[in-house]
């Protein structure tokens, strides 16, 4: 893949996933501003989300943006610094996507599975 | 113009609010990132029961990691609001004169989150 359809990919991927994100923050901030209400515990947090297909989806979707938006937004910063794009910087981008989304998918995994309480 | 005669680092440059949001979004962009993989880690707590994390809630009980938390939903609604202006930018045209206001909107939003987050907090 030439270097100009690869940066034109990822110029429409951060764009993308910004859209997306755009809807799931707004959720969580909303969800974080009622939740801290009186305290936060977790019986309350995993109360909402065990067992919740809804929440699965929607922290799965969450995540799949995340993982995506941040490491294109972070390639452009050091790239930007450096002067130049890499394969290094590109190798370490997409390491940090990895662990992002198995650090993620791990998270939701963990507050939507078990048994609703 | 000799390029070595450009003043790359003139702060004159700098003295507009259109410099600011572009700070604001980077450095909140930054902030999320870092902290994002700890974000994480915390709620894979609940894969070892509901007390392991309750132990962290518990740690999170304290005034400096209260503020840390404020300035968190500040960054992340900032981050959000900057870049619903860029994509308006980029997918609606330019429109200078809408630009201060769209950023006043964007700041005060992420405001008035990071409020009502901290008075339900406290």
């Amino acid at each position: 893949m030439s270097s100009a359809r690869r940066q034109s990919l990822l110029w429409l991927a951060q764009r993308a996933s910004a859209a997306v994100l755009a809807i799931c923050v707004v959720v969580h901030l909303a969800t974080m501003i009622v939740a801290v209400r009186g305290g936060l515990t977790a019986a309350e947090i995993l109360g909402r989300t065990r067992g919740s297909v809804l929440w699965a989806a929607f922290y799965g979707v969450f995540v799949l943006g995340v993982a995506m938006h941040a490491p294109i937004g972070l390639r452009a910063i050091v790239a930007e610094m450096r002067g130049s794009h890499s394969r290094g910087i590109d190798m370490a981008m997409l390491a940090f996507a990895a662990v992002l989304l198995a650090l993620g998918l791990r998270a939701v995994a963990a507050v939507t599975t078990g048994r609703a309480s | 113009m000799n390029e070595g005669a450009i003043r790359r680092n003139d702060w004159r440059a700098r003295g507009h609010a259109g410099w600011w949001a572009f700070a604001v979004h980077r450095i909140s962009g930054l902030g999320l990132a870092i902290f994002l993989p700890a974000h994480f880690l915390v709620l894979g707590q609940a894969l070892t029961g509901a007390e392991a994390l309750d132990g962290v809630l518990a740690w999170t009980d304290r005034p400096l990691v209260k503020a840390s938390e404020i300035a968190l939903v500040f960054l992340l609604a900032v981050h959000l609001g900057g870049g619903l202006r860029l994509l308006l930018v980029e997918f609606g045209g330019w429109r200078a004169a809408w630009q201060p206001a769209l950023i006043a909107v964007a700041a005060g939003g992420a405001t008035l989150c990071a409020l009502l987050f901290a008075l339900n907090l406290a």
